[in-house]
């Protein structure tokens, strides 16, 4: 059998495809097989743009996000590492732990519209961490006794008082009340 | 294997056939993004500074008692052979972009492959697991476990409301990058690849040709990540994957008995031919090696081909790329010298296996 589409090769690549239901099915040459295999992945494979510049163009062309995009606009610069805004509109990278305070305001539309949320709900680190996961012990606590009190449970309950009261005495020894958003930076 | 094996032994941990679906889901891979808390990113590091990295992480290696079990190895990017450091990425082990500037760059590995942890790639560090089959959650684990060893003594950039802090906003929060590597030779051939890839980017997963961003699919390999690191836990982002990859198995599986059933000639044609290529070439590039083995892995799965282990297919995709080519041959080679050392080694590796079962 020769090949469908070019006539001249010996088929031997049987192709099916299924597109809404329907099958199609061809005879090919090992040539045109991939090249048709070929033009059906660069679908797939429109040339990659690198994340960074991804950004960059996103941040350069969103009004609300990328202000200080225009190079007459000085912007801020973050006090810890001198990143200017500038830069890291350009470059889509930031320079340190610092630059998520110094461009939280920028940062935050940008973070939603990467990932659809601007707030952390993953792992803790242990010692980084230590008064969120301090206060998030408390906080599930304070469950656990509401529902003691529910089950009329009292003996269980004062236990899991005292314990809350020991975790929020350590805290304000530790003299690190956990602040609305920058824990450690 | 002593450690140094990483650039003589094409193998890696991540090859063997013991996993869980190696059959379509040939490995599975969990990397974390973590950044030392007082230090500007990588990108605005000089040489000397960049060093400050290495000299405070390399000793939380050693410090803690997670580390002691296994035997890593620290390599300095820059001491390492061309050859050596191509190997690295061919196999896996680092990310390409580890190779864009060399200064400061380095490198801890565990002597099977299985952690590799980047110093001064994007950010800080990079904490790789690299398992075979799908073992996302194992992979999670045992990441897990290198960052609360190296927390101990290291403090991370963190913040409460962003999770952990990366370079490039796309990793802040788990800085998590989870994904698996697939073969999926009969959606390419019932030409159902782009109806998957299009469901797939609209869940949020980005799909990308086998050695990261903007290549091809090489061998009808892809790899199937997470977009989203912010907002999701470390757990959902994996479940997430775990049940997208698993949907993606069964469509693979559909399609390959769709294929063995209704074009059962095409496909032992294909598969044998593959084959009969592979053991009896005297010159073959790298694509054409690629190709076939693809096809070879697919005759093998539906038990078309006489039964042969995925691991020495596996090798031999990593052992007929130029790097590791010139590894063995021990001289540079002009290409058409390599093509012909390539198909000795592919002749040579399949020599065992013969065609009886057909
Ligand atoms: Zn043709
Ligand atoms: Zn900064």
């Amino acid at each position: 059998m020769l090949c469908e589409r070019c006539q001249q090769r010996p088929a031997n690549v049987h192709l099916t495809e299924i597109t809404n239901g329907q099958k199609n099915e061809s005879n090919l040459c090992e040539v045109c097989a991939r090249e048709m295999h070929l033009q059906g992945l660069s679908f797939n494979f429109l040339p990659q743009m690198s994340l960074q510049n991804f950004l960059a163009g996103l941040l350069k062309h969103d009004p609300g996000i990328g202000q200080a995009a225009h190079a007459d606009v000085a912007g801020k610069s973050c006090e810890k590492c001198g990143l200017m805004e500038r830069q890291f509109v350009k470059q889509g990278l930031l320079g340190c732990g610092h630059c998520y305070k110094s461009f939280e305001e920028r940062l935050e539309p940008l973070l939603r519209r990467i990932h659809g949320s601007s707030k952390h709900s993953g792992k803790v680190p242990e010692r980084a961490g230590g008064p969120l996961r301090q206060a998030r012990e408390i906080e599930s606590l304070k469950n656990q006794l509401r529902e003691a009190i529910k089950l009329e449970e009292f003996e269980r309950a004062v236990e899991i008082r005292d314990r809350i009261r020991e975790l929020e005495k350590d805290m304000k020894q530790g003299g690190k009340q956990p602040d609305a958003g920058q824990g450690n930076i | 294997m002593p450690v140094k094996e990483i650039f003589n032994n094409p193998n890696s941990r991540w090859m063997d056939d013991d996993g869980p679906e190696t059959g379509v889901i040939i490995s599975s891979r969990v990397r974390v993004a973590r950044n030392l808390k007082d230090l500007p990113f990588p990108h605005l590091l000089d040489q000397e500074k960049s060093e400050n990295v290495v000299s405070t992480v390399t000793p939380a290696f050693q410090n803690e008692e997670t580390f002691r079990e296994d035997r890593f190895e620290f390599f300095r990017i820059s001491e390492l052979s061309p050859v050596e450091r191509q190997i690295l990425v061919d196999k896996h082990l680092i990310s390409p972009d580890l190779l864009n500037k060399l200064e400061g760059k380095a490198v801890v590995l565990r002597e099977d492959g299985v952690v590799s942890v980047m110093l001064n790639e994007e950010d800080h560090l990079r904490i790789q697991c690299l398992l075979p089959g799908l073992k996302l959650e194992r992979a999670w684990e045992i990441v897990e476990k290198v960052d609360n060893g190296l927390e101990k003594t290291l403090d991370y950039a963190y913040s409460e409301k962003f999770g952990y802090l990366t370079a490039c906003p796309t990793n802040t929060g788990t800085g998590m990058r989870a994904s698996v590597m697939v073969h999926l030779c009969g959606l390419v051939l019932t030409r159902q690849l782009n109806n998957m890839l299009n469901a797939v980017h609209k869940l949020g997963l980005t799909v990308r040709g086998l050695y990261g961003e903007g290549t091809e699919a090489l061998g009808d390999l892809f790899q199937i990540s997470n977009q989203i690191t912010l907002g999701q836990s470390e757990g959902e982002i994996i479940a997430n994957l775990n049940s997208i990859a698993r949907q993606i198995l069964a469509q693979e599986r559909s399609a390959r008995t769709v294929l063995f059933k209704e074009k059962k000639e095409m496909i032992m044609d294909r598969a044998w031919r593959a084959f009969g290529i592979l053991k009896n070439a005297r010159v073959m590039t790298s694509e054409e090696v690629m190709r076939l083995i693809s096809d070879l892995r697919l005759g093998v799965d539906l038990g078309i081909l006489p039964a042969m282990p995925l691991k020495l297919l596996n090798e031999l995709m990593v052992m007929t790329r130029p790097a590791f080519l010139t590894q063995l041959a021990a001289r540079d080679m002009e290409p058409h010298q390599r093509d012909i050392f390539r198909a000795e080694l592919v002749r040579n590796g399949l020599s065992g296996l013969d065609g009886l079962a057909g």
